[in-house]
């Protein structure tokens, strides 16, 4: 459960150990999900050859995993304290708005815009995270609340209009301009993609190395025995859905970016998606386990699942049936091998 | 024996048990155990906690399956199956938590899983469950609302429905497990009435008390339990000083424990007039420095609830807690560990560990603070370094310091929460139950280490509920019973009977007053300075 660094450390002088290691509990089911996801590409690959593992094809799941990643990489941390979070989908498109709000309506430039638009979703985070430790309501429905109200409140603002971003000098740039392109060109990667993997990498280290990320699988594994611990349990809390908003909020930007512009009635249902990526990941939903690779791999299997079923013209409604039966099937194979543990 | 010689002289008693025995992993719970119950009589049972009163019963009605040893029924030797066996058998058990769902109405609770029906089975008959429920009560004589339903009622009430239910299924063998243990006195009477009439129906009642008035009262015989073994069968009229040392018995074999003189020690932790309810009434004790303090008492005393309250896990009505002469407020855990003050739960699994992390990050969870590097990273050298260190003091027995808390064994889990509390330097530390399913080697360690942290000078406070613990751990001993302090005695002169007399005193001011006065004469300076 602490960091698998200081686990292989620990063990580092002795080579079979660390191999032992990897075939023993968390790094096995990354494996297991990051084989499953190796499966599923080759499958594709070799069903679609001409269509599926081309430079653009990959290129475009990368693409589309993006927004969904950084919004499961927030409620991994939510999950694992044993929370949930509903509202991260809409949270997203409300800091989406926000930002319009600021760039467009107010002027400002585009890193101020952004910030503004990141601190937006810390604060709705924040909001959640008190109402949950101060008010005593479930995180089900203190963040259902919080969905329904932020849906409401991004309606509100843009009266229902979505705003567009045309006049933001660069502003497209954060999701679709191709940095790393520019300087290797046989890798032409988004901006977007190069910003999922830095959140992932920056939260694989708070997750891990920090004592956020240390409250949070403490949180999640017994909060009676944190709080009989002398830990500010509530205050932990409110930082950990702040900290959770505030990667929304990214998404947010990321979203915007893409679509150079602010679309008020997008989000719901993407909260549904993220969870589902975490849980593919091998997070548990009861808490305390988790990590921020597997929540990526799982959002990348759940976007390499849609694009070859809809490559090999598979129809949207199957594709759907298809999606349900394997996040079943995967928490299912995850229950099992717990099980044996 | 003597039980088989004495009942083989009545005629085929409802329910008897011969050599009845029952291991758990790593216990021996039961060990040829004799009892035996006429039809008519009200049978006590008596023991300490962990005498083995609870798992015989369990095994009558069906929850544990024996190892070896017979059971009869009306002379016939019965295999009890499970609880629905035991049910069918007529043998019904009232817990000590009453089994109702609080959101169905008392004729639902009785009657649930056999409701009456009609229209050929599909839907349920209401009106013949009102019927039923009221001429079930109509036969106890209860004046309760089949239609109420049971979060409305009060608990006397509750135990009354369960009662009820028990014997809807015919019961001839009713086992009550400590049934006044929430009551108030009218309230027991009642009770008292209710078994008095089972009685003269030809129902045979166990009934698991501490309480010696209660059993003086109501019971025929008594049955003695201790450790697991078979003591004695004697008639109720038998003095109470002769049934608390038949329940005591083993004496400890004297250690050659020494007391510290900490009567010069400076106060370190300073409760006064704590109250809560009726879980906590008027509590007033202090500890000094290097002084082991134990609390003794029975389950349901308020130990735990008064050691909660001093460490701010659970809210106080009134008092005032002091420590190193000043007063803190303790609004929760966090105000607690601030002034100095380290809890060990009884229920390590719940409250004391983090059983999915490791043993450093549980470790260092309360002092996590300090082993941060600007104020954000967690230092990870620095907290294998402790955590390293805290594993060869307390000697806990782990292949490395990322092994997961759960997967260590239950003597290596308390290190693992005492080590919690000493990197932390808690001056104070409240040990609830440390030795609880702790097998016997780990229990040896675990005395001395308490002994060497009050050596150090920290103020320890033991709660156990094995006076022999008690007696061996504490420089002195404070006896609760239903929440008030109701004895204090200097360890070197306790005895366990002196402390079983206190724990099931339920008037706390002539007991206090009587037994303080016995004690005085054995050593004058028995009582700590107060």
């Amino acid at each position: 459960m602490s960091s698998k660094s200081e686990s292989l450390n620990a063990t580092a002088a002795n080579a079979p150990h660390v191999l032992l290691r990897l075939l023993q509990g968390q790094a096995k089911q990354k494996l297991l999900a990051f084989a499953s996801l190796i499966a599923l590409v080759v499958v594709f690959s070799v069903l679609k050859p001409d269509a599926f593992f081309t430079a653009d094809n990959i290129i475009g799941i990368l693409q589309s995993t993006t927004v969904i990643g950084v919004l499961a990489i927030a409620s991994t941390f939510i999950i694992i304290t044993s929370g949930i979070d509903l509202s991260v989908g809409v949270l997203m498109t409300f800091c989406a708005v926000m930002g319009g709000v600021f760039m467009v309506n107010l002027g400002w430039s585009l890193l101020p815009g952004v910030m503004g638009a990141v601190l937006v979703g810390a604060l709705c985070g924040c909001a959640s995270g008190l109402a949950i430790t101060r008010l005593r309501v479930p995180p089900f429905i203190a963040t259902l609340g919080m969905m329904m109200l932020l849906k409401g409140a991004s309606l509100i603002i843009t009266q229902t209009r979505p705003i567009y971003f045309s006049d933001v000098a660069g502003f497209d740039q954060i999701a679709l301009g191709t940095l790393l392109g520019d300087v290797i060109p046989a890798l032409p990667i988004p901006n977007g993609v190069l910003v999922m993997f830095g959140v992932a990498v920056v939260c694989a280290i708070v997750l891990n190395k920090t004592a956020l990320g240390r409250y949070t699988f403490a949180l999640g594994s017994n909060e009676e025995a944190v709080r009989l611990s002398g830990v500010a349990v509530n205050r932990w809390k409110v930082i950990i859905y702040a900290f959770s908003g505030g990667i929304c909020g990214i998404a947010g930007v990321l979203i915007a970016s893409r679509l150079n512009s602010a679309q008020p009635a997008l989000g719901q249902g993407y909260e549904l998606d993220a969870i589902a990526a975490v849980v593919i990941g091998g997070t548990s939903l009861s808490g305390g386990v988790g990590t921020i690779l597997g929540t990526v791999i799982g959002a990348f299997i759940m976007s390499v699942l849609i694009n070859g079923l809809r490559i090999m013209s598979v129809a949207q409604e199957w594709q759907m049936v298809l999606t349900g039966l394997i996040i079943i099937l995967a928490v299912y194979t995850d229950n099992l091998r717990r099980q044996k543990d | 024996m003597r039980a088989m010689s004495s009942s083989s002289q009545r005629p085929a008693p409802l329910i008897a048990v011969h050599d009845l025995c029952k291991s758990f992993p790593g216990v021996r719970a039961l060990h040829n155990v004799q009892f035996a119950l006429d039809a008519g009589e009200v049978h006590a049972l008596m023991g300490e906690n962990g005498a083995g009163k609870s798992t015989l019963m369990k095994i009558l009605a069906g929850v544990y399956q024996k190892d070896g040893g017979v059971i009869r029924l009306d002379g016939q030797p019965v295999d009890i199956q499970g609880p629905a066996h035991a049910q069918a058998l007529g043998i019904g058990i009232i817990h000590q938590e009453l089994h109702l769902m609080p959101h169905l109405t008392a004729a639902q609770n009785i009657f649930l899983g056999r409701e009456p029906r009609k229209w050929g089975g599909t839907l349920l008959d209401e009106h013949a469950l009102q019927a039923q429920t009221q001429a079930l009560f109509a036969q106890l004589r209860l004046s309760l609302a089949p239609n109420e339903r049971i979060a409305d009622m009060t608990v006397a009430r509750q135990q009354m429905v369960e009662i009820a239910k028990a014997l809807s299924h015919r019961s001839r063998v009713l086992i009550m497990d400590e049934p006044t243990a929430a009551l108030n006195n009218a309230e027991i009477d009642e009770l008292f009435r209710i078994i008095r009439q089972l009685r003269v129906d030809g129902v045979g009642v166990v009934y698991i008390s501490h309480k010696m008035d209660e059993i003086q009262r109501i019971a025929d015989r008594i049955t003695v339990m201790r450790d697991g073994a078979y003591i004695d069968t004697v008639p109720a009229t038998t003095p109470m000083n002769r049934v608390i040392s038949m329940m005591v018995g083993r004496t400890l074999e004297n250690h050659e424990k020494t007391i510290p003189d900490t009567r010069s020690a400076p106060v370190v932790l300073d409760a006064k007039g704590l109250c809560r309810g009726r879980a906590i009434r008027d509590v007033s004790f202090s500890v000094r420095r290097g002084e082991i303090v134990g609390l003794a008492g029975l389950m349901g005393a308020g130990r735990t609830e008064v050691a909660r309250a001093i460490f701010g896990a659970d809210p106080l009505e009134r008092g005032e807690i002091w420590v190193h002469g000043q007063r803190v407020r303790v609004r929760s855990p966090r105000d607690a560990v601030a002034a100095g003050i380290g809890y060990l739960s009884e229920d390590r699994k719940h409250f004391g560990l983090a059983t999915g992390m490791d043993v450093a990050a549980n470790i260092t969870l309360p002092s996590l603070r300090r082993w941060l590097r600007w104020g954000i990273f967690l230092d990870q050298g620095r907290i294998r370094q402790i955590a390293q260190k805290m594993v060869e003091t307390l000697r806990i027995k782990t292949p490395s310091l990322t092994q997961t808390a759960r997967l260590l064994s239950g003597g290596n889990q308390q290190k693992v929460v005492i080590a919690k509390w000493l990197v932390q330097d808690c001056d104070i530390l409240i040990f609830d139950e440390p030795t609880r399913g702790i097998d016997v080697g780990a229990k040896a360690e675990i005395y001395r280490l308490l002994n060497t942290l009050a050596s150090e000078g920290k103020a320890i406070v033991v709660i156990s509920s094995e006076l022999p613990e008690v007696l061996l751990l504490s420089h002195r001993i404070l006896v609760m019973c239903e929440g008030r302090i109701t004895g204090e005695v200097a360890g070197g002169v306790a005895t366990q009977e002196c402390l079983m007399h206190w724990a099931t005193q339920r008037e706390a001011v002539t007991a206090h007053a009587h037994v303080h006065v016995h004690v005085h004469a054995v050593a004058p300076n028995a009582t700590a300075p107060r």
